[in-house]
């Protein structure tokens, strides 16, 4: 698996390829690529600033993806977060996830990003023509992420 | 102990972390927070509303009932908005 945040973009199609290549036993690859709107609520805003915990935000993801992979035996992972500033239309987040078969893939690849949402510490700024603004979290996603919570008797998963 | 604060948290106390000794007495992670919000004005705006900050121990997520005893770092924050 791999884990990185960084500042600078990245090629969704070139990560997908790299965990690809010289396997035979991956059948299914999902790649699910965030970027940054132009508009939020109806106002047009400048960019995203992300801010995060170094250290902790790592290990946060690094847990998550230990728990899907524990969950769906997958055969691979990538998740790239970016920071910093980040204008419409640029890529925000990347996670592309390898199994044998489709529903193992999809799966773990929307609950690394339910969790990437709620748990994983990055913060988003708004820069609006008249100041910035911290986005608030969304009840949504949170209702998102708690769906993959384990059923009551197994709390060793997700958490 | 180093304390750490990230986004409007960070803001509104005015720097991004700092070495505290909680007094004796301040056992968890909520207790921390009302003593901190007694610190100052700065403070008091971040800790306004001690419901909606989040707080990790050495780098993991803990709820306010959380014990403070022999943590390194101890960071406050608001619910996260990342991906």
């Amino acid at each position: 698996m791999s884990i990185r945040l960084q500042r600078e973009d990245f090629d969704a199609s070139a990560e997908a390829a790299a965990l690809t290549r010289g396997r035979t036993d991956i059948g299914a690859v999902v790649t699910f690529t965030g970027l940054c709107r132009g508009t939020e609520a109806g106002a047009p805003i400048a960019a995203l600033t992300l801010e995060y915990y170094p250290g902790m935000a790592e290990a946060e993801i690094a847990r998550h993806v230990e728990a899907a992979n524990a969950r769906w035996q997958l055969l691979g992972v990538t998740v790239i977060h970016r920071y910093g500033r980040i204008a419409p239309g640029e890529n925000i987040v990347l996670v592309v996830t390898a199994a044998a078969h489709r529903q193992a893939a999809f799966a773990a690849a929307e609950f690394l990003m339910d969790y990437l949402k709620t748990r994983a510490p990055f913060w988003k700024s708004e820069e609006h023509a008249s100041g910035t603004r911290w986005v608030e979290a969304r009840e949504t996603d949170d209702a998102a992420a708690e769906r993959w919570a384990p059923p009551p008797g197994r709390p060793e998963a997700a958490q | 102990m180093k304390i750490l604060y990230f986004a409007w948290v960070r803001e509104r106390v005015g720097k991004p972390e700092e070495e505290i000794e909680a007094p004796v007495g301040v056992a968890t992670v909520g207790e921390l927070m009302a003593w901190l919000a007694g610190r100052g004005e700065e403070y008091a705006h971040a800790f306004a509303n001690p419901r909606v900050v989040r707080a990790a121990i050495d780098r993991t997520h803990v709820k306010s009932e959380a014990p403070i005893a022999g943590a390194r770092e101890i960071a406050f924050f608001p619910p996260m908005t990342g991906g």
